[in-house]
């Protein structure tokens, strides 16, 4: 009976994706009525126990792809990957008040450009810091500060080697997690309730899956606001990081 | 349903195409914007529709894969290597927790004159949780 379960559940990934899903988060659901008594959102509490999975998953299976490494649970990372991420980010545009874009306009262009710069400057004056002087090496771990798609593009441009790559894609990996963590305990220090604010939220936080499931366990109605300008970060970041910004590097350490 | 899904997945489709070509001209190995520009696509969608009354059968394919975002995200954390992330060393630790702290106080800063609590839209929000 057994096998015939875990042989549906394989040859039907993404089915069982959604069933997993849904119990998690009817699990969360109780967690935060129960627990919190509402005040913790059920999606912040759902996020909570995905990552801590997957860091399990991680350590179980030793692969890099969190629970999808199980078999039985591959249809987790299809579900879950950029496709559908992307697909129903862009649904929640449906939801957007075209008057709030144009008041935060350039509001959240200048949060991006700063939300590209601040990550960087941070990243590579911390790698300095440990010792790195190699301006491939800070540039690349800068970028991966930016997000975690920014880091691996800019560090295979100027061929950083692969273990760089790897610390640069955990620096953004991280900071998308506690952006995901930290978003809704902060929601009220950061302001967080208007289309306005999730915009520049967005273009400062960088991180699009951060960004939108910080929001999304915040406030579900602040997510396309914050995703419209956090979606244009990668590219910017991709676009200045192995370019401007090398240079700036470079000239600084010779 | 399938009319909704269809459309947004014809914006989607058009919108991802556009920031690869975007990326392409500047030069770029990535996608610049388009999940951003699909999302604007399907905003000129939705005004079209609407000034022909015909925004009703869009509605219903729309809004569930909207309302599936929270559980897509849940998958998404599900499949990160956080294992990996926090084994990397604290050059990545520290590296994200003072970007985040940066990030979060200009963020701050830049809101300062937005309301701290409950507007309109927070109290609107848990519809459909």
């Amino acid at each position: 009976m057994t096998d015939f379960l875990v042989k549906v559940a394989t040859q039907n990934g993404l089915i069982t994706a959604f069933a997993v899903v849904g119990f998690i988060t009817v699990v969360a659901s109780s967690l935060s009525a129960r627990l919190t008594a509402g005040r913790v959102h059920a999606s912040a509490i759902a996020i909570v126990i995905g990552l801590v999975l997957a860091y399990v998953g991680g350590r179980v299976t030793g692969g890099n792809k969190g629970v999808a490494d199980w078999t039985m649970l591959s249809g987790i990372s299809l579900m879950g990957g950029a496709m559908l991420r992307d697909f129903t980010i862009v649904a929640t545009a449906f939801e957007v008040d075209p008057r709030h874009l144009r008041e935060a306009g350039v509001l959240g262009a200048v949060s991006l450009l700063l939300g590209t710069v601040v990550p960087f400057v941070v990243g590579v004056v911390v790698a300095r810091c440990f010792g790195y002087t190699d301006p491939v090496v800070l540039t690349t771990i800068g970028a991966g500060a930016v997000t975690y798609i920014v880091g691996p593009v800019t560090g295979a441009a100027l061929g950083a080697s692969s273990d760089i790559l790897a610390l640069s894609v955990s620096a953004g990996l991280l900071k998308a997690i506690l952006v995901m963590v930290g978003t809704p305990l902060a929601a009220r220090a950061l302001h967080l309730t208007t289309p306005r604010s999730a915009m520049v939220f967005g273009g400062l936080a960088g991180t699009v899956s951060g960004v939108t499931a910080g929001l999304a366990a915040t406030d579900r109605r602040l997510v396309p606001y914050g995703a419209l300008v956090a979606t244009f970060h990668t590219g910017i970041g991709c676009l200045i990081c192995p370019s401007v910004f090398f240079l700036i590097v470079r000239a600084w350490m010779s | 349903m399938i009319y909704g899904t269809a459309v947004l997945a014809a914006c989607y489709l058009v919108g991802l195409t556009l920031g690869e070509w975007l990326g392409a001209w500047m030069g770029i190995k990535a996608n610049v914007g388009g999940v951003g520009l699909a999302m604007l696509l399907l905003l000129i969608a939705r005004w079209l529709s609407r000034r022909q009354d015909a925004d009703k059968p869009l509605l219903g394919g729309v809004t569930f894969w909207a309302g599936m975002y929270i559980p897509v995200v849940v998958a998404t954390a599900l499949q990160l290597d956080v294992h990996k992330a926090l084994g990397a060393g604290f050059i990545a630790l520290i590296a994200a927790v003072v970007t985040v702290l940066a990030c979060g106080l200009l963020v701050r800063w830049i809101n300062r004159h937005e309301p701290a609590i409950a507007s309109p839209i927070s109290e609107l929000s848990d519809v459909d949780d």
